[in-house]
Formats: C-alpha cells, structure tokens, sequence
C-alpha cells in the first residue's frame, strides 16, 4: 500500500454538517416531472445520510452517494470520477448512487471540463476522499469494537476484524465516523489492487438518457420562467444600430424588447469571457416559439464597426489590450492573406543545428502546403442557460465547461459578490470547447435582472453556429530536406493561421532531428475564434502527420518504422533542451497499432494510413482502412492504440475514442465554415455538412497500452491524428494526396 | 391562439396554443416533456423525432393544428421506464456520450425496427442517416439497433 498525507485541499475533508437530513438533497427546483429521482433497481434510499466530505455520504442502510465535481460534456466523468472516490472507499459499486455536485470553489479544485484533465488534475484528490473516508469508518469500527484500527479491514462496504469475527457494514458505522477527525496521512490501494478502477461501468445516467429525463440545461424549467432570444449582429465587423420594438412588443405572448449589452466597457475580461458580439437586442416572452416568432419579425439595422478595443486576459495570463480589427471579411480574402503571409519570413519559435544550411546543401527538398478552414463547434444542444437575478442574489443553472470563472463574470455584471451568485451545472449536450466561453450565462444574468423574474435563454442553431467563438483557419508549409542518398537531414515547419495559428514548436518531430525550424505567423481579424476540441493540436497532427507521411515515402521506408526510427534518436540522444512528449511512449502506441492492425502481416491489399500523436498528456496511434465505392471513401476499420496511463472506465475511454475517430474523419472530409463579407455562410446542418451514420468506420478497434502511469484523459488525443491516417489511407485509395480539409470539397465533388 | 386536444402516450391533453406552433414546442414549453429535443428546427438532425401513428415524424416541423386525432407517442411514452427492447439495446451497448440526441436515435430506430424486424446493416444506415450524433456515437448506435432486432 501507498501512504499519502491528506493534504490536498484539505478544506474538502472537512466536516461541514454532521448530517445531510433523510432523503436525497435536490440542488434545485425542476419541474414536477424531474423531481423524482430515478434510483437503480435494488438500491433503497437511505432515511439518514451522514456527510463524510465534500465528495460522499453514507447513509444508514450503507448506500453511498458521491458527488461529481466537474462538468458533465459526454466525456463521462460522472461515472469515472466517482469510480475513483468508491474504489479507495472500497465499497460495492451497486451501492453508489452519483449526483452532479454545484459550484464550491471552496471544497473542490479545478470544477473545469477542459483540455482532457479532469482526470488529471483530480485523480489524486479524488483517491483522497475515498481513502479518508474509509480511515475514519475503521477507525469508528476499531473505537466501538475495542480493537487497534490496524487490524480493521474493509471489503466492498463491510468493515472486518477477523480475529474476533466482527463484521458491519459501512452504514453502521456511519454516524460515528462523521465523527472521527480527518486523518493526517491515509493509504492508498496499490492499482494491482484495485477493482472497481479497470473494470467497466456503465454510466449512470444511462437510464434517463434513454427514457428523456430532463438532464440537460434547455430542459431545465422552474415555475414562472419566461423565455429570452438574442439578435447579434449578422455578420463579423458589424454592430447594432437601431432597431423599432413596437411591431413586436404587442406580439402574443412578447414581455419585453431590449437592448442587452453582455460586458461593461471598462471590464476587464477573463480568458472564458471571449464573446464576439457585445451588443445585442433582447426578446423575452411566455414561450420559446412566441419568442421565436417576434425576434424573426423584429427590423433591425446594423452597421460596420471601426476598430474596437478592450482589455482581457489570456489562459491563465494578465490583462492586455485587445485591438478587433474594422472590415467585412471574406473566406476568399483570407485565402489570399494567407498564401501572402506564408511567403514572408515568420517568427522564429524554435531552431536546432543549421536548418537553412541543410537546406541549401540538400540533395532534394519536398515541400507540401496544408490548409483548413474555420470550424463551428456544433454541440447538438444550442448554447442556453437559465438565471434567476434577484436583488441581493442570483442563480445561474445550465451548461458550461467554466462554472467557476463564470461566476466571477455573472457577479462583476451583476454587481453581487460571488458568495451570492450561486452556479449549478446540468448535463451538456455537447460542447467541444465551446462552452468554455460562457457569455450566454451573464446574457442570461442580464436579461433576469431586467425582467426581475426567472429567465430562460435559449441560442437558436442559427445563433449558435453564427455567433463565433470558432476553431481558426489554418495554414501550414511543411519542408524536407534529403541527402542524395534520400537520408533526412532537415526539417521545417512554417505555420500560421487567422486570426492565429496552430504551431506547438518543441513536439515531435522536434527533438528528433539535428537540423530543426519552426516558424509562426498570424493575420488579424475580426473573426473570434477559441477552443475547438484538441486546439492546435487537431490542425498539427492531421498536417505534419501527413507530411511525415510523405517523407517516408521519398526515403523509401515503412511509415511505422520512420517514425520509430525518429523516437529512438530522441530517446536516446535527444536534439536540443526542451521537448514535450515522452518518446518511450509515443513509441509504444506506434509498436501496439502495428500489431493489433496486423500492419505487417496483414497490410497486402488494404488501402491503409497510419498516424500517431501526443497532446494533452495521452498518446494516440491509428490506422484507417477504406474502400472506395463508386469513387467515394468507406472506412472500413479504424485501429486505435492509446497511452493515457491508468484506465479509469475502460468501456467509456473506448467510447470517447471512438466519437474522438467518427468526429476526425467528419472533421477532415466535411466540416468548413466560411465567410462572405463577414457572414457565416452556413448557419445549420443544411449547410454545415456533419458526419452521419452511413458515412462512419464499420468498425473501430481500440487499445490501451497497460501501465500504472498516473491517468491522463482521453476527451481529445485520438481526435486529431485519425485525420492524417485517412489523408494517408486515401492516398493509397487513389493515388493523390489530400491537403487541404475539408477533403471531400477538394476531392470527391459531391 | 386555439385549443387543440392531443393523443400523447395513451394520454389526453389539451392546451392553448398558436395552430402554426410546432410540437416539439408545445411538448417542451406547454407539456413539460422535454425528452423530445431541439437540435435544429429544420428537420435535419432528427433530435425531435416523435412518433405519428407509430412512424417517426421530426416534431420540429410537425405543427399542432395537423395533429387531429393521431396518437403521438415520445420517448417518455415509449415504455414505462426503459423496457422498450430499443432502448434496453442502448443501455447494454452504453451507447450515450452526451445523450442529447439518443432519444431522437432511439425513436427513429424504434419506428424502423417494428417497420422492418431483421434489417441489414445498409439498411440501418439508410434508416438512421438523418440523426445526427455529434459525438460520434454512430458504430454504437447500429450495434444496438442490431441487438434490438434480434431481441
């Protein structure tokens, strides 16, 4: 066994009450329909539950109830975090219940669905809450059976002291151990030890997402809610100039007609802050159609904005000036500043060796160009959120990936201190990213305060896929240099972006290679951009992934093995001070696809890519096989190999990996946002082409590689390298190679 | 603004709406059964998808003055707490990321199921395409249906 201190977060082992009071806690007030709490079969709710810490109670009978943490977006945390807190608490799994717990920045640390870490960041104090609390259940057990607490043991939910053949469960033992000081060090299971962790668990809201229980934030409802839509601006570079209520404000079921300006102009923003248009008109109304109806009818007038500043703040930076250009943008335009600034020399962010006198010395040079468009999220549930403002209080409720910067955000505009403003986190439809950047949750703060009454803000799909906040355009110019006996002798990446750009300078191929450069650039625009699932990441991997592609090819080796090739030298005598991934293990999922796809043995006749990536602190290695039906790609099968450590839910990790493989394949074939003199010419699924069921893998295999390596997630790594391993699967399908996305608009025609 | 008496899940409703209002709306706002979702409002992502008569129909652009007397069944009315084979499919699959579209999947599916018992996997396919599953849940989704039709 490991013994640890408790000293993370202590605050979060504190006893806040000895006990919660009979019955479940709901968080809030839902409608009739969603105030039953549907319990698994067999389970019986506890009459009394004592508060061990901020993460379970135990009730009387031994049911257990963990809070969840983080936001819930689809990744599945609400299984897998408890999972972790239940197997050092060791009890039987079929006795946990799971609730979502609210926003308490002062028992929890880091409530944040982002950049694949929840497991991460909270495994540690995850592990905590269960081992403490199994210490202070042994130690009310050895107090009251008069024994020395090392000879209690525990046994999925029992408490034992075998030499005098005592056995409890633990919900006898509840009551006393609220009782027992938190403990100053606590032992911790060793991982071959553990059996809950590793072994899969069906998520536990499975049962009310297939009977349509009200999870989600648009489901959300509290008795005498009115429903409040948005008008922004139809286009980047424009703002709002007047607009005539009058038609509408007598309209059937219409409250209220305003103005609705989101951020304060002296407001220094916060990084989760970004919005891309400040100004808005507010329609508020009885019901979501009658709303619909008046806001379709409402004239507005917009005009172009000229330069705009503001302060904000980046990911964790200070405050700086942010300058938003003037201009109507077009997706021509950008195309053309692109292939302009890639002409120019760019910052320099990273050089080994003498890259430019390998180039001059070289043999041959290949050089290829990679590109791709602006993205929209598309979480399937649109952007909303409900807020009840009132004067000395307020709550907001709904989906968001950043309830605890948010708050700050809702009590700046609402001029309450943050003690007062109370966040509560629904299931998500989605998010991807975008609900990162939670205007809608002080635009919904807003309008409440106006209307003094509970308010429902609901984004159209329209709204949500026009309003911005998108996955930039990106630019890449890949080089390689051979010698005349085609051996590699340097490599150059060129990158940049609108309005930025994708380079991750000291990843592989970085540190492998004696003559090394990589050099950025950006264009200004009006266009917000943020966080797209894998950011960076999912244009890096699908370009250089691609290129390397080709440059095994030119040298006339196996792709698996040049790359192999590459992580031994960067094991073994690695160029230059800084490189981020581990190369033992991006070998290992590299060695493990090539295995399970049989890419050996089994290759002859296969239309077959291969790529692999590291980012956010897991490794992913794939292989794509495809067909061509009358002259349009199958997949056939996708090998998936990961490295993310420890698997918490082996089954969920799988799942993530296959949406992560369905999602890259949509991504590179189909999806494209573009521009016509500022407006989104695609506003829903019409337009923005998104991957459907026919046109998914007929089947995805995935692998772990087995290790006790602290776990890292998997919400983002198999995400973008499956975009290069079909660019490559497709170059073997038809001899051409793909490099611009979407694929499909370049290629296939249709 | 009209009343209009709806057949939904063997139950009767009534309520006062606008004839044009469609019933994803009033299921949502006025009935309070939220299953149903709204996902784009132009029938193209098959998240409203309820049943007319036992065939899928998109709620988003079904309005209430067409309804008459049809029986409407949603994913609340499908079965009382998860028995319909369907669904039992989806959970032994563990089909949901973020569930937002699964009742939407499983009512399409449901309909084409009791159309076609034993369907081939092209058939699946063409039957589902109009759902979108933005997490990409899709290969899930066709093994359950398949599990589903041998049940």
């Amino acid at each position: 066994m490991t013994i640890v201190k408790t000293t993370y977060n202590r605050r979060s082992f504190l006893k806040s009450s000895l006990a919660a009071g009979g019955g479940l806690m709901i968080g809030f007030s839902w409608i009739a329909s969603a105030c039953s709490v549907d319990t698994p079969k067999g389970i019986v709710i506890p009459d009394e539950w004592f508060e061990i810490n901020a993460y379970l109670k135990i009730g009387e009978n031994g049911v257990v109830t963990i809070f969840s943490p983080n936001p819930e977006i689809g990744q599945n945390v609400k299984t897998s975090m408890p999972m972790i807190v239940a197997e050092e608490l060791d009890v039987d799994w079929k006795n946990v219940l799971v609730e979502q717990a609210a926003l308490d920045t002062s028992k929890y640390t880091r409530q944040l669905a982002g950049g694949s870490d929840s497991i991460r960041t909270t495994w540690s104090a995850l592990r905590m809450a269960g081992a403490s609390a199994r210490t202070m259940l042994r130690g009310a057990a050895a107090k009251e059976w008069n024994v020395p607490v090392e000879e209690v043991t525990t046994e999925a939910g029992f408490l034992k002291h075998t030499p005098s053949r005592k056995k409890a469960g633990y919900g006898e033992f509840a009551s006393a151990a609220a009782e027992i000081p938190v403990p100053e060090k606590v032992e911790l299971k060793e991982p071959n030890n553990f059996t809950i962790i590793g072994n899969s668990k069906k998520n536990v809201d499975g049962l009310k997402i297939v009977t349509g229980k009200p999870l989600f934030g648009l489901d959300y409802k509290v008795d005498g809610m009115l429903y409040a839509m948005i008008i922004h601006p139809p286009a980047f570079g424009m703002k709002l100039k007047s607009y005539d209520p009058n038609e509408v404000k007598n309209m059937p079921g219409i409250k209220d007609v305003f103005t609705l300006k989101t951020y304060n102009d002296d407001y220094e923003r916060q990084w989760s802050d970004a919005i891309s248009f400040n100004e808005m008109v507010a329609i508020v109304g009885n019901s979501t159609y009658e709303v619909w109806n008046a806001k379709l009818m409402l004239n507005v007038e917009w005009e172009p904005f000229k330069e705009q500043k503001y302060m904000s703040a980046g990911w964790g930076g200070n405050a700086n000036e942010v300058n938003v250009p003037a201009g109507l943008e077009s997706t021509e335009g950008h195309i053309a500043k692109m292939k302009a600034a890639a002409a120019k020399p760019g910052r320099i962010e990273r050089r080994d060796g003498n890259p430019e006198e390998a180039f001059r010395k070289a043999a041959k040079v290949l050089e290829r160009t990679y590109t791709a468009p602006f993205l929209a999220h598309n979480p399937m549930e649109p952007q909303n959120f409900f807020a009840d403002v009132k004067e000395d209080s307020a709550v907001v409720v709904g989906p968001t990936q950043t309830p605890e910067p948010m708050q700050k955000s809702v009590a700046d505009r609402l001029g309450l201190p943050l003690d007062k403003v109370k966040v509560e986190m629904t299931r998500m439809g989605g998010g991807f990213g975008r609900r990162l950047y939670g205007h809608f949750m002080v635009e919904a703060a807003v309008i409440s305060q106006k209307m003094k009454a509970p308010v429902k803000l609901v984004y159209t799909r329209e709204d949500d896929m026009t309003f911005g906040i998108y996955r930039p355009m990106y630019h890449a110019v890949y080089r390689a240099a051979f010698d005349k006996d085609k051996k590699l002798t340097a490599f150059h990446v060129k990158m940049g972006g609108v309005p930025e750009n994708a380079l991750h300078a000291n990843r592989f191929p970085a540190g492998a290679l004696d003559n090394y450069l990589a050099e950025s650039w950006a264009i200004d625009s009006n266009i917000s951009v943020g966080a797209m699932r894998a950011p960076g990441s999912n244009f890096n991997a699908a370009a250089e992934q691609s290129f390397l592609d080709e440059v095994a090819e030119e040298m006339g080796v196996d792709p698996i093995q040049f790359r192999l090739d590459l992580l031994k030298r960067a094991q073994e005598n690695p160029v230059g001070e800084r490189n981020d991934y581990d190369a033992a293990r991006y070998a290992g999922v590299l060695e493990l696809v090539r295995e399970k796809s049989g890419w050996d043995t089994d290759s002859a006749g296969k239309n077959r890519g291969v790529a692999a990536y590291f980012c956010h602190n897991s490794y992913t290695a794939q292989v794509v096989d495809l067909v061509l039906e009358n002259g349009e790609p199958k997949v056939e099968k996708v090998f998936n190999a990961n490295d993310c450590g420890i698997v918490i839910n082996p089954d969920a990790a799988i799942n993530m990996t296959e949406g992560s493989v369905v999602d890259g394949i949509g991504t590179a074939m189909f999806g494209e946002l573009t521009f016509n003199q500022g407006e989104p010419q695609q506003n829903n699924f019409d337009g923005y082409r998104m991957i459907r069921h026919a046109e998914a893998p007929k089947k995805i295999e995935t692998y772990f590689v087995e290790n006790d390596i602290h776990p890292t997630g998997m919400g983002e790594p198999p995400y973008p390298p499956v975009m290069a391993a079909l660019a490559n699967a497709l170059y073997k399908a038809t001899g051409t190679r793909y490099y611009h996305q979407p694929f499909v608009k370049n290629s296939f025609g249709s | 603004m009209a009343v209009f008496n709806l057949n939904i899940n063997k139950k009767q409703y009534q309520v006062d709406v606008d004839p044009s209002t469609p019933m994803l709306w009033v299921l949502r706002d006025h009935l309070n059964l939220v299953g149903t979702k709204y996902g784009c409002g132009i029938a193209q992502c098959g998240a409203c998808t309820i049943h007319l008569n036992g065939k899928a129909v998109r709620s988003c652009i079904t309005f209430v003055d067409s309804i008459g007397d049809k029986e409407i069944t949603t994913i609340e009315g499908l079965s009382e707490n998860g028995e319909h084979p369907v669904q039992q499919a989806w959970l032994g699959h563990d089909v949901a990321q973020c569930g937002y579209c699964q009742p939407g999947q499983i009512m399409t599916a449901a309909a084409f199921l009791s159309e076609n018992p034993h369907p081939s996997d092209e058939e699946i396919e063409t039957a589902m395409n109009g759902n979108i599953c933005r997490c990409g849940t899709y290969t899930r989704i066709k093994a359950a249906v398949k599990t589903a039709s041998n049940s």
